[in-house]
């Protein structure tokens, strides 16, 4: 009993352990190969450590709700685009012109609708014919896709509106708006997989979907509210991101799936399902952001970044299936 | 008991899928308190009825009477409320949440927003766990759990309502002798109750010990009702094969020829140590001990799948070691899994591929895989086992358990070995298929095959076997031969009592 216990804060702990270990190698190095001459873990740079990991952070936290439940959303990205779009050109519409700042929470509204909408189509396909998510949502990553670049062809999409950008680089209680709403976003879902039936009916539905179906857990609604859900936080991530950005490419966006992917699968959430903690994920994101501001800070360029958080992904993955080797007298496979 | 109203009571149920009349007519009564149970051949349509009953599949035709009111099951969820609970063979448990949620899968108690009300699922499950006297409590993981102790969950989950009738299927499949005792309690307490318990199993010897009357199935029909006390072993059988079986302990003896492997002080870690025992050609040796005793780890050593800690393996009088299961293969030991569907067949695929699986890469022309070569072996193998099925196309996982396992036989029977191993052969299989796998396992003996049969179930073992092995926590208890050993000396050592005078 106190054996299992003491194994899960382990396995819950490693991820901010690896955290710890990733600031401490950073502070260090940072010391010997800075490119300049602020310390890394200065205090504002964390802070906005913190709101850079916002947008994928977000759509991560959806990702561990989808995984958990044993589906995978891969549209994620594109969702994410058309709804910064929409967010963008809406507020260009006459009607909503006319309107003058009120157009703003209309345009949030439109965008976050969008974002249910396109999360609802992946869900009521996976329910209704049953066909895997992965295929679901890859058909809908390029369709989804298809419609960003038939909004606006290759051209961007841009409004800016001063009200908004001022809202989104605001400062309370020296968080930045954008990490509010990753916070916010992952207190709600974290109350919502540990204390609602829905959240441990998903649990449930990931873990034994047949002993799901034979208790009378009705599971297609369950994919529906879910994937409805990673829609909402696609585009709530949207609205956070282009609130401040004011311009859109039709390719932004691209390989957020993966990215989210990644960081919920380094917070220990299993990609089979059934297992896997929003907390632990929104460590995962932070170890991500991490590793990109780290290697940046010590000179690293952008492909070096990508090459090397590939490598510790897979690393990461290998250890922790050593660690919960039985010793010597497991099967070998 | 007759003018009492039955619990449940069904009437002329026909179901049919696409070609198949799985049910064909069906009707039984269940009376409150008994023990009522329901016997067949797989395919017979134990498990269609059961899912009718269970709201699972709705049946084309015919009633079913809850306390002779005329009700209609349209869900899982709709029989349990009314009453009727569905305790499956295979074990239906989300082994990542805690003990509560499980019990509580699918009606978890709300509070406002959708809420669970922690609170009160613990202090009711705990209330449950009470009543079944097992040693855990609501928030311990499942996973965490034995089998029998999962199956004890799955169990609680009866008592969540209060039930009319409770339908077991193989409820015994997974558990030891120790552990079903457990069971038969927790039966016999529902049956003074009134509740209807339906009991399920190919058991013969569980049937009469706990029940109190019997019907039976054949293909889809209902062949008679037959009470408990007044019936025999017979009697079932013909009524459920339409033929008389011979159960009698074997006896046919054969010349036996030199050892073919011996293991000296073998251990594993905590799972098994100091085992040593000797198979000679033509032999069946049979290991008899309750699940965790370490069985089917000496086994899995011995065709390295596990690395043994000490010890050493002889195989014809060479020491060798095992490092894989082609290792194991190349030297002449082969492994029939205790799980075949897990890990013995490949169930998507068709019966010939499933066989030539091991020695695909051998028959090859040119570089293609040689069809001809192929067919020829599972041609061999289905005349020399008597493998029904229409033809090598067939999918595995559409064929009777019987022949499943007769396919793995066979699969490894082509790869010519020294050494068979075959752990639980017949779990899950029908009794007449029983019967034909222990005599081809005697066969395969007489043959000159040295043979290992694992086992959970005494008849099996003492029907099969020349020498018994009798294993208690990873130690080897004694070895019985076929003249000497007693139910009761065996069941003395494979629970560790008089450990320290044999030992």
């Amino acid at each position: 009993m106190n054996n299992t216990t003491r194994a899960n804060l382990i396995k819950q702990g490693a991820i901010w352990a690896f955290i710890v270990v990733e600031l401490a190698f950073f502070s260090i190095a940072g010391e010997f190969l800075s490119v300049t001459d602020s310390a890394f873990m200065d205090f504002d740079n964390m802070l906005l450590l913190l709101k850079q990991s916002a947008p994928i952070g977000i759509i991560a936290l959806g990702m561990t709700i989808i995984m958990i439940n044993g589906n995978i959303d891969l549209s994620v990205g594109a969702t994410f685009a058309l709804a910064a779009i929409v967010l963008l050109d809406s507020m260009t519409w006459p009607f909503m012109q006319a309107l003058g700042n009120w157009a703003i929470p209309l345009a949030w509204l439109f965008a976050l609708a969008t974002g249910v909408i396109l999360g609802a189509i992946n869900g009521l396909i996976v329910w209704k014919t049953g066909v895997d998510a992965f295929i679901v949502t890859l058909g809908s990553m390029l369709g989804y896709r298809g419609l960003v670049f038939m909004y606006n062809g290759e051209q961007p999409t841009s409004h800016l509106n001063w009200t908004l950008v001022d809202f989104a680089e605001a400062q309370f209680l020296g968080l930045h708006t954008a990490t509010w709403f990753l916070l916010g976003a992952g207190l709600l879902l974290w109350l919502l997989m540990t204390r609602t039936v829905h959240g441990r009916n998903a649990y449930a539905i990931g873990n034994n979907r047949d002993a799901a179906v034979n208790a009378g857990i009705r599971v297609g609604p369950h994919f529906l509210w879910n994937f409805m859900l990673i829609g909402f936080l696609a585009a709530l991530s949207a609205v956070v991101f282009y609130s401040e950005s004011g311009s859109v490419n039709p390719n932004d966006g691209m390989l957020y799936e993966l990215w989210a992917i990644t960081a919920v699968v380094l917070g220990g959430t299993k990609l089979s399902g059934g297992y896997g903690s929003i907390i632990s994920t929104l460590g995962g994101v932070i170890a991500i952001q991490l590793l990109r501001k780290g290697l940046g800070h010590i000179g690293a360029d952008t492909e070096t970044v990508n090459l090397v958080i590939g490598l510790i992904l897979i690393a990461v993955l290998f250890l922790d299936r050593q660690l919960n080797r039985k010793g010597k007298e497991e099967l070998r496979t | 008991m007759t003018d009492q109203t039955p619990a449940l009571r069904l009437e002329g149920i026909v179901k049919t899928f696409p070609g198949v009349r799985a049910l064909d007519g069906v009707s039984f009564t269940v009376m409150p308190g008994e023990v009522h149970a329901l016997m067949g051949e797989n395919g017979a349509g134990k498990s269609t009825l059961m899912k009718v009953l269970g709201g699972i599949l709705a049946p084309n035709e015919g009633q079913i009477f809850i306390e002779e009111q005329p009700t209609i099951m349209s869900s899982p969820m709709n029989a349990k409320a009314k009453g009727v609970v569905f305790i499956h063979q295979e074990l239906s448990l989300a082994d990542e949440l805690s003990v509560a949620e499980n019990i509580w899968l699918g009606e978890l108690p709300k509070k406002s927003f959708g809420r669970v009300d922690w609170t009160k699922l613990y202090d009711e499950t705990d209330a449950i766990l009470k009543t079944l006297n097992v040693g855990f409590d609501a928030r311990k993981r499942v996973g965490d759990l034995s089998i029998a102790n999962q199956q004890m969950v799955e169990i609680a989950r009866a008592l969540t309502v209060e039930p009319r009738a409770v339908i077991f299927d193989e409820p015994t499949a997974s558990l030891t002798d120790a552990e079903k005792v457990v069971l038969f309690e927790v039966i016999s307490d529902l049956q003074s109750r009134g509740v209807g318990v339906i009991y399920i199993s190919h058991r013969m010897e569980e049937i009469f010990k706990i029940t109190d009357r019997i019907s039976v199935l054949r293909d889809g029909q209902y062949r008679g009702t037959l009470n408990t006390a007044e019936t025999n072993e017979e009697e079932v059988t013909h009524l459920m094969i339409g033929r008389t079986l011979d159960l009698s302990r074997n006896a046919v003896t054969h010349e036996m020829g030199e050892v073919a492997l011996e293991v000296r002080s073998l251990s594993c870690g905590d799972l098994f140590s100091d085992v040593s025992f000797t198979v000679r050609r033509g032999e069946v040796v049979g290991f008899y001990g309750l699940v965790g005793a370490g069985r089917t780890e000496i086994a899995e050593t011995l065709f390295g799948l596990r690395e043994p800690s000490s010890g050493t393996i002889h195989l014809g009088g060479e020491e060798v070691t095992i490092n894989s299961p082609a290792d194991a293969i190349k030297r002449g030991i082969s492994l029939v899994p205790e799980d075949r569907k897990g890990q013995g067949l490949i169930l998507g695929m068709n019966c010939r591929d499933n066989m030539t699986l091991p020695q695909v890469s051998d028959l090859t022309a040119g570089p293609f895989v040689s069809d001809g070569a192929e067919v020829a072996i599972f041609d061999q193998y289905r005349d020399k086992l008597d493998i029904r099925t229409p033809g090598w196309r067939q999918t595995v996982g559409n064929l009777s358990g019987g022949n499943q396992q007769k396919i793995v036989i066979g699969k490894w029977l082509s790869m010519r070995p020294e050494v068979l191993i075959v752990d639980e052969p017949t779990r899950g299989i029908d009794v007449g298929s029983k019967s034909e796998i222990h005599n081809l396992i005697r066969e395969l003996a007489s043959q000159g095959y040295a043979v290992i049969v694992i086992s959970s179930e005494m008849p099996e073992v003492l029907h099969v076997s020349d020498r018994i092995v009798a294993m208690f926590s990873g130690r080897v208890m004694r070895e019985f031969t076929a003249e000497e050993v007693t139910e009761d000396s065996l069941i003395q050592a494979i629970s560790g009592i008089g450990a320290d005078k044999v030992a």
